[in-house]
């Protein structure tokens, strides 16, 4: 592996010499980072829309879609090939330029937002200090998409859709970005590798902030839902009331950016998730007695991707879990939950973890589990 | 004052979410209740009102005598008939058009027929392809009629004993 890298490494040098070799080395890693993420991220998209329908399919006691190749499994093949096939129609009166840039918007955060995402230590595009900033700015973006899409449509449902998907954006961003500036405190750190690194310890599982951070854990996950537009706060697109909201209009391939854009919000809100609050790629099984058992049990306190993997998984499927379960919020629920229960909740608990980072009480006992560290 | 605080403390804790959740949970696992249909078809009452048929007396006698009473009771005027006098001095119809179109399916047609003739069948996959398809004349009907025979002299035999 390491041959072959170096070996590119020299042909690209001996092309360009020394004032272009570097950058166009660095541009050709970056390149190929970026498609190890997005890669393995749209066939994640593509497969959890199978998946999504095959577990709500369960719940509700049916047997989800299982015709198309072996159990179903090439479901979303045919839904992506239908999707490219389909007429794209432009509404009368639309503004066309904005109509198509509206998917890009969406589509475009969602995906550079994994730019910061770290896999394991060091498996990360960009390691930047603020890259907590970076995402909750990549998410708030997508809602211009949103926006864009609701007004370029020149249709009174995409309008409404889009105006209720953003307000109830913007008010859940406020409660997820407390909680995540909880996590951060906590962490003492806005990277995510460092964040993930301090809740290593010698407890396993109870060394992840979502001990501490409970009430926080429960906020970011709602207001995860909430900003992706998952259902129960599906309201910007619910099928009852306004047909499918902001995106009544488009068909083929820009309903499928959408699509896509707001599966990846999702698998971005679960890794979140998993890096903040359940120690990313830390085995849960990372007890000092665990590690020192010997070989054959050790390598379950080990740290590894598929920890992480696992986590995101889990995510993912509370997301279908919570689909399948409740019904729709009404419109001025969500603005009472999001406005008068989450912001206050998160606001406390913001204090709350500060008082408890505070010298006496950080290094006695069950605090110091989280908070001892230097 | 208790009771509000308790009701306080469970709202935050979730409790009747997670109760949700524990529920679905269950389903998720629960045996699956979906029929598959081309292959497994769920069971049909004698009294099943699919398409349309014309039935025969054993000698090949068509049945209707063309009274027209379905043709008057039919409420969704589905049903078109034409008659006149056979050679043998019987009535007989000419044309007896069902339009599928309009017909909802009532089964007023055949609790009108005083000969048992006009009937529905169990046969509800069929389609049409192009406008008109699914207007069915006299001979669509007997030839239904004839191809389903056993099945609707069977079904006739069962439900009589509630008439």
């Amino acid at each position: 592996m390491n041959e072959i890298v170096n070996w590119v490494q020299d042909q690209v040098d001996s092309y360009g010499g020394p004032t272009w070799g570097p950058p166009a080395w660095s541009f050709t890693t970056a390149l190929v980072s970026i498609a190890l993420v997005l890669v393995p991220l749209l066939l994640t998209v593509l497969y959890y829309q199978l998946v999504e329908r095959w577990v709500i399919g369960w719940i509700q006691v049916r047997k989800g879609p299982n015709r198309v190749g072996w159990k179903g499994v090439l479901q979303p093949i045919a839904d992506a090939i239908k999707l490219l096939m389909k007429e794209q129609i432009v509404p009368a009166g639309a503004n066309k330029a904005l109509f198509f840039l509206a998917p890009i918007i969406s589509v475009a955060p969602a995906l550079a937002a994994w730019a910061i995402v770290p896999f394991a230590p060091g498996w990360v595009i960009a390691n930047v200090d603020a890259a907590l900033l970076v995402m909750l700015a990549m998410t708030s973006l997508g809602i211009y998409g949103v926006i864009i899409a609701g007004w370029a449509s020149n249709s009174k449902y995409a309008f409404i859709g889009a105006m209720r998907a953003a307000a109830q954006m913007v008010s859940y961003e406020l409660a997820m970005g407390f909680a995540i500036v909880c996590a951060l405190m906590a962490g003492q750190s806005m990277n995510l590798t460092e964040i993930v690194a301090r809740q290593d310890g010698n407890l396993g599982f109870l060394e992840w902030f979502w001990l501490p951070l409970l009430p926080m854990f429960v906020v970011h996950f709602i207001a995860g839902l909430a900003e992706t537009n998952r259902a129960p706060f599906d309201v910007a697109e619910g099928e009852s009331e306004i047909v499918a909201g902001f995106h009544v209009e488009y068909s083929g391939m820009t309903f499928a950016v959408f699509f896509l854009a707001e599966y990846a919000n999702m698998i971005l809100v679960s890794t979140i998730s998993a890096l903040l609050f359940w120690g990313g790629w830390l085995s849960p099984f990372n007890f000092s007695f665990i590690r020192d058992a010997g070989p054959a049990i050790s390598w379950l306190a080990a740290p590894s991707i598929l920890w992480l993997l696992a986590k995101i998984a889990f995510f993912m499927f509370a997301f279908l879990w919570v689909r399948a379960t409740f019904p729709r919020f009404r419109y001025d629920q969500i603005m009472r939950l999001g406005w008068k229960v989450f912001i206050p909740l998160t606001l406390v608990w913001i204090v709350v973890i500060g008082v408890l980072m505070m010298e006496p009480i950080a290094s006695t006992f069950p605090f110091s589990i989280w908070f001892g560290r230097p | 004052m208790l009771s509000r605080v308790r009701e306080i403390l469970s709202s935050l804790m979730l409790a009747e979410l997670f109760k949700g959740l524990w529920l679905t949970r269950r389903y998720l696992f629960a045996r699956k209740i979906t029929v598959m249909y081309p292959e497994e078809k769920t069971p049909r009452s004698p009294r099943m009102r699919g398409l349309h048929a014309l039935r025969r007396y054993p000698n090949g006698e068509e049945r209707c005598i063309a009274c027209k009473l379905c043709e008057a009771v039919c409420p969704a005027l589905a049903i078109t008939i034409e008659s006149e006098q056979r050679a043998d001095g019987t009535r007989r119809t000419t044309r007896y058009d069902i339009d599928l179109y309009k017909c909802i399916f009532c089964g007023f047609c055949e609790e009108s027929c005083p000969v048992d003739s006009i009937v529905e069948t169990h046969l509800i996959e069929y389609h049409g392809e192009v406008r008109g398809d699914l207007i069915y004349t006299k001979p669509m009907l007997l030839a239904i009629g004839d191809r389903f025979e056993a099945q609707i002299a069977a079904d006739r035999t069962e439900d009589a004993r509630f008439r």
